[in-house]
């Protein structure tokens, strides 16, 4: 008799929303298959993604619906038997196999929430190291890696730990922020869902580097799946010893608890997302003093979003040179670009800065859904400038953004092909800010509402120079004058709006108010 | 120069400043005008509002002066053509939403928004849209709202999570609509609550009683001193043609900072009410009849001049002016009369020729910050000196260990470090006596004999003696107690035993006042001890006297010792009031009514609790016939022949007493050394002593709107159970 076959069946939002419970469900009445439920790879046009394991490889079917699966077991897919939907050996999918996968090198591979299989595949050897040599060789590690935030800001990690580290106080705090809110941004959920236990031996090592015993996650609500994983993997690491008290015998304690935004974008911002897990309304504090002096409860506080802390283990694992080899200038490292929009194979690849934005959409995204031409992109969510198409050669890189008045951000990228209506999405901004404003500043609360009805006006052909002028000066107050990045920076995506895509402004062909 | 020390340039000239200070802070000491909304300097920075965005050298964009810290060799243009230009993009922003309803709106003519619109708006808005509408809000009686005008500043948020530490607004939704609110519905109660209405910068939040009945710039400010509680709270009084419109906060640091109480805010309505007594009226074979004053003063002098000066006595208020002291005092001196007294709350005088020469708080009002243990004994601190409550719990909020012992449990907003309480005040001294004293002095042996002092009040103990500046203070309920002797004696001990300062706060505005002039039947000028002691209050009311004056007193309101002084003053023969109002009180047991102004009609002194004397003119026209208490009892003095009382201004009837004191240190420490006996059922504690604090005094009481806050409405509901 055979040993049973073991089939992957990702357990992940974007699996799961497309059928991927129904699909396991079907593989364990129909067949002797032992199912592991695993996350994403991050190739979500072909969830939900069936790995069988045939030999030393897993072969991938997808995407399986639960209809496909009769098929497959006359096509004796439980020994790679050929099917419409076979993909071949999953690591040699272009898609997959041409990432550099560091952060995200467990997601998809494993039952997130099986321990020894993360201890296998090198999960905590980055804990273990940081144990032995001790907070400042964790810093001088992560310093030397050129870690930058991953949640937008790009500020580099090593400064910001050193400067927690350096605050006398007789509590600290770790805080991950999980309120992933950017539009087209996955990578958070992907890898709380895919690995959680890498997110929790970084922030485990974070507080180990600034001397934190306590640990926050600031999740979305809108993630319940997320959530659900994200907790059972808080109580494998604890029975494992991983987490709480005297971790692996070291001395060292460090606990993390798991708090719920309550829909609110801004919540992302660091300040605002302290305020609500304070217990209070999610509005900006002014800064200084920083949160890495006063943060949470007044604390100094190490404010990280999933990926920086994520990033942190390998890090520590491999050292902060080698991390450092990936990437380009002052952007050392890889980020988990997220494509979506109008893209034919939207995902999560993984890949060193220095990647060129065409190079993204259109050999890994494989281009539009829609077959059109792509028209422009909006990197580095909402608030992100929209990036024509002539400008898609811009290499990923922190500075190249900034200079043409652009960001990163997270790393979400959404396509729009030549359909798009430029002035419609120039209006979306504001809205946007007008709707997530937390109300505090009045460049921010007021001059979102104002710039809609000023693009209104604009759209209708009402005095029309006048008005792109006014946009002109409401931008530059909001730029100007906002307590925080949300109204400071939704001008971004406006006025990259107007400046490439003009024609998008006009009135319409006779009309000539 | 120390390392916290640096230097920056503002609009071209230099200027010292410290380390990690905000911009604003600097330019505001420099006289340089930043414009702001939400910055005022007694609450938080909150960075909200973007009105003082100023240009910084080499910064890339416009920076907030309330949150931008200095460093050393900054530049800063607050008057440049970009910093004009972000302030200017501010004030447009905010005039989008606000309405243009200055003509109609009480704060028109003293709003800091339409100052700045003057100096940074634009004549004509780019923005035509729909203003932004706001349902308002119901406060309750002391503020009305407008909420549309809201330009959420967050100034009331943060005033009462801060100062009254009881977060009574917040401000609930996103974006715009993001509003200041409630959570649930329902009125603003701090007794400090009133000062929303001055740090709101727009008519937002206004004045209720005050609403649509006078413009700012028609009223004249006139300096004002608070007479409701032993504070000496400075404020303003607004008045329009003679009469007091409102009342704002004079700021005074040493004493009330920018804040006021609601009480001293709201209670100029009373000198309104409508009993106030028109003019002297004489009660003729049972039937009271208008007098003119010449008849009416003639009438009291020639009484008190036919009766004997032992069967003369005189009542006087805890507020009434220095100068009213002194002159009751004179005319008591020349009458021979020592039946004089101010205490009418007080129940328990076996022990007065122990007391201090006047009331003290033993400490400057502002040093109760810097206590570093403080114990609160028999008070509802709160409603007795609301400006004293908010520097206690200033003290709290620094670090200071506060603890309460009181038999009724009353709220505050801070950690209190142990409330000792449910039992009788005597009671629980002796238990922290006890635990304080190495040796019990022998004045206090027989009350504390047999105590066992618990864990809460080992710890107060403890708490004083280890503090290195640590005030004991004695509040009023202490001092109207019915063992008042041995409450007072327990607490000289202890503070004794732990080297703690004895501080006590008094009735009224002045009792200082009244006990430096000699108000007191055994004491008399500077606390001279009298040969013969007089009567003091409660042996008044029970002797049928031939002559009692009383001065500015409700007996059945504020005579407290006794539950029916209206019915044995009836019995005496000739009873004079001087007082503002014809109470129903006063008609059934007086004979002589004479109409004297309010505190607001007056000139005069009051001394407050740290022993400062603090000078007032009259702010408003006396009501009808009512002329100031000084000026009556003066012409009094001259019809009673009594020497040298030909006194032309209130100034020299307080020179003439502070010449006649000379200098006097107070000082509290208890020289008693006979023994005080046990309470004998006088330390019930389930007896209310408390006053509320919308009944303190005449004028209070007749409040139109402070009587309708829930506070006043409870303590009602209470009195009538």
């Amino acid at each position: 008799m055979r040993s049973k076959r073991v089939v992957y069946v990702p357990n992940e939002t974007s699996a799961v929303s497309l059928g991927a419970n129904e699909v396991a469900e079907a593989i364990a009445d129909k067949t002797d298959a032992v199912i592991v439920r695993n996350g994403s790879r991050g190739m979500c046009w072909l969830e939900p993604m069936v790995e069988v394991v045939v030999g030393a490889e897993r072969i991938a079917y997808g995407p399986v619906t639960p209809e496909d699966v009769d098929g497959l077991i006359e096509s004796d897919f439980l020994n790679g038997g050929k099917h419409d939907l076979l993909l071949g050996p999953t690591e040699e999918i272009p898609y997959l196999k041409n990432q550099d996968r560091w952060t995200f090198q467990r997601c998809g591979l494993i039952n997130p929430l099986d321990l020894a299989a993360y201890l296998e595949h090198g999960g905590f050897s980055g804990l273990t190291h940081a144990l032995e040599s001790g907070p400042r060789g964790v810093l001088e590690q992560v310093k030397k890696s050129g870690l930058r935030g991953r949640g937008g800001a790009g500020f580099p990690t090593g400064i910001k730990w050193q400067t927690v580290a350096d605050a006398k106080a007789d509590q600290k705090y770790v805080t991950c922020n999980a309120d992933e809110g950017d539009s087209g941004t996955f990578s958070d959920r992907m890898l709380m869902e895919g690995d959680p236990l890498t997110l929790i031996e970084g922030m485990i090592i974070a507080g180990f580097a600034v001397g934190a015993s306590r640990g926050y996650v600031y999740l979305r609500s809108e993630y319940p799946l997320t959530r659900d994983i994200f907790e059972k993997a808080l109580k494998v690491a604890r029975a494992g010893g991983w987490l709480g008290d005297d971790i692996q015998g070291s001395g060292f304690d460090f606990d993390i608890d798991l708090h719920l935004g309550a829909g609110s974008y801004v919540c992302g911002e660091e300040t605002a997302m302290l305020e609500s897990l304070e217990g209070k309304a999610g509005v900006i504090r002014y800064k200084p003093p920083l949160p890495a002096v006063e943060g949470l409860f007044g604390k100094p506080t190490v404010v990280n979003n999933v990926i920086t802390l994520a990033s942190v283990p390998n890090i520590i694992a491999m050292s902060g040179d080698r991390y450092a080899e990936h990437g380009v200038d002052r952007s050392k490292g890889t980020l988990a670009f997220q494509l979506a929009g109008n893209v034919r194979r939207g995902g999560l690849v993984e890949k060193a800065f220095g990647v060129s934005l065409r190079n993204l959409i259109e050999d890994f995204g494989g281009g539009t859904a829609s077959g059109r031409p792509i028209r422009a992109v909006q990197v580095g969510g909402p608030l992100g400038a929209y990036v024509p198409a002539a400008q898609l050669d811009i290499l990923l890189d922190y500075e190249k953004f900034a200079e043409i008045g652009a960001m990163i951000g997270h790393g979400g990228i959404v396509v729009f092909d030549d359909t798009v209506d430029m002035a419609a999405q120039a209006r979306f901004a504001m809205e946007f800010c007008a709707i997530e404003s937390c109300g505090k500043c009045t460049p921010c609360r007021i001059g979102a509402v104002r710039g809609v009805e000023v693009i209104d006006r604009i759209i209708a052909n009402e005095n029309r120079e006048a008005n792109l002028d006014l946009l002109d000066e409401l931008c530059d107050t909001m730029i100007d004058g906002s307590l925080c990045a949300m109204g400071g920076m939704t001008p971004f995506p406006v006025r990259s709006a107007v400046k490439y895509f003009p024609e998008d402004f006009m009135p319409p062909a006779g009309d000539n108010k | 120069m120390s390392d916290t020390d640096v230097t920056i340039e503002v609009d071209g000239v230099s200027m010292p400043a410290t380390k990690g200070q905000m911009l604003i802070e600097v330019t505001d000491k420099a006289g340089i005008y930043v414009p702001r909304f939400c910055y005022h300097s007694k609450l938080s920075i909150a960075a909200n509002c973007r009105m003082c965005l100023v240009e910084v050298e080499k910064a890339p964009k416009p920076l907030p002066a309330c949150a931008t810290p200095v460093a050393d060799g900054m530049k800063v243009f607050t008057r440049s053509a970009n910093a004009i230009a972000a302030q200017k993009a501010t004030m447009e922003f905010l005039l989008i939403n606000h309405p243009l309803d200055c003509p109609i709106c009480d704060q028109g003519g003293e709003c800091e928004l339409q100052d700045l619109a003057m100096g940074f708006g634009r004549d004509i808005s780019r923005y035509n849209e729909r203003k932004r509408v706001v349902r308002d809000k119901d406060l309750g009686p002391l503020v009305s709202t407008d909420m549309t005008r809201c330009i959420h500043c967050t100034r009331c948020v943060r005033f009462s999570q801060e100062i009254e530490g009881l977060q009574e607004l917040g401000t609930i939704g996103r974006a715009e609509d993001m509003k200041i609110s409630m959570y649930i519905e329902k009125s603003v109660d701090h007794e400090l609550s009133g000062n929303i209405i001055d740090l709101c910068p727009v008519g937002a939040l206004n004045n209720k009683p005050y609403r649509y009945s006078a413009r700012a710039w028609e009223m004249l400010q006139r300096e004002a001193v608070s007479p409701h509680d032993c504070v000496g709270t400075n404020m303003y009084a607004h008045v329009l043609r003679g009469k007091i419109k409102r009342v704002v906060p004079r700021e005074n640091e040493a004493i009330n900072e920018t804040w006021i109480a609601d009480r001293d805010r709201f209670s100029y309505e009373g000198i309104y009410s409508g009993d106030r007594l028109p003019a002297p009226m004489l009660r003729v074979d049972g039937n009271w009849t208008e007098v003119s004053w010449e008849d009416a003063l003639a009438k009291a002098a020639e009484s008190l001049k036919a009766a004997d000066g032992s069967s003369v006595g005189i009542v006087s208020s805890p507020s009434a002016t220095l100068e009213e002291s002194h002159l009751l005092s004179r005319i008591a001196e020349h009458l021979s009369c020592s039946n004089i007294d101010h205490r009418t709350r007080c129940r328990d005088f076996t022990d007065q020729q122990n007391d201090p020469v006047m009331p003290w708080l033993g400490c400057a009002i502002q040093d109760i910050e810097q206590a570093d243990a403080i114990a609160v004994v028999g008070s509802n601190l709160r409603r007795e000196a609301p400006i004293i409550a908010h520097r206690v719990r200033k003290a709290a909020l620094n670090g200071s260990a506060v603890s309460m012992v009181n038999s009724n449990e009353y709220e505050y907003h801070f950690d209190v470090a142990d409330y000792e309480h449910g039992a009788g005040l005597v009671e629980m001294l002796a238990g922290i006596a006890v635990a304080a004293c190495d040796t019990l002095p022998d004045s206090i042996a027989a009350v504390c004999d047999g105590v066992k002092p618990s864990a809460g009040q080992k710890r107060i103990a403890k708490s004083l003696r280890k503090a290195e500046s640590g005030l004991l203070l004695l509040g009023n309920i202490a001092a109207r107690h019915e063992a008042f002797s041995a409450i007072r004696a327990l607490a000289a001990a202890i503070a004794e035993a732990t080297g703690a300062t004895l501080g006590s706060l008094s009735e009224g505005a002045n009792s200082a006042g009244a006990a430096l002039a000699g108000v007191l039947p055994h004491r008399g000028r500077g606390g001279k001890k009298r040969s013969d002691t007089g009567l003091d209050v409660i042996q008044m009311l029970d002797k049928k006297l031939d002559v009692t004056l009383l001065c500015n007193v409700e007996p059945d309101a504020d005579i407290l010792a006794s539950a029916n002084a209206v019915k044995q003053l009836a019995d005496h023969k000739f009873v004079i009031a001087l007082t503002p109002f014809a109470s129903d009180d006063l008609r059934e047991c007086a004979d002589l009514l004479l109409p004297v102004g309010t505190f607001a009609e007056s000139a005069g002194t009051y001394v407050n609790c740290e022993g400062r004397w603090q000078s007032f003119h009259g702010v408003a026209n006396p009501v009808d016939e009512a002329r100031p208490g000084w000026k009556v009892l003066r012409v009094l003095a001259n019809l009673l022949q009594v020497p040298d009382s030909d006194y032309q201004t209130s100034e020299e009837v307080r020179d003439e007493l502070k010449n006649l004191l000379g200098d006097i240190e107070p000082d509290n420490r208890y020289r008693g050394d006979t023994p005080i006996g046990r309470p004998n059922g006088a330390d019930a504690p389930d007896r209310e002593i408390d006053v509320p604090i919308y009944q303190v005094d005449a004028v209070v009481r007749r409040a139109t709107a402070l009587q309708l806050t829930p506070e006043a409405q409870r303590t009602r509901a209470v009195a009538e159970d």
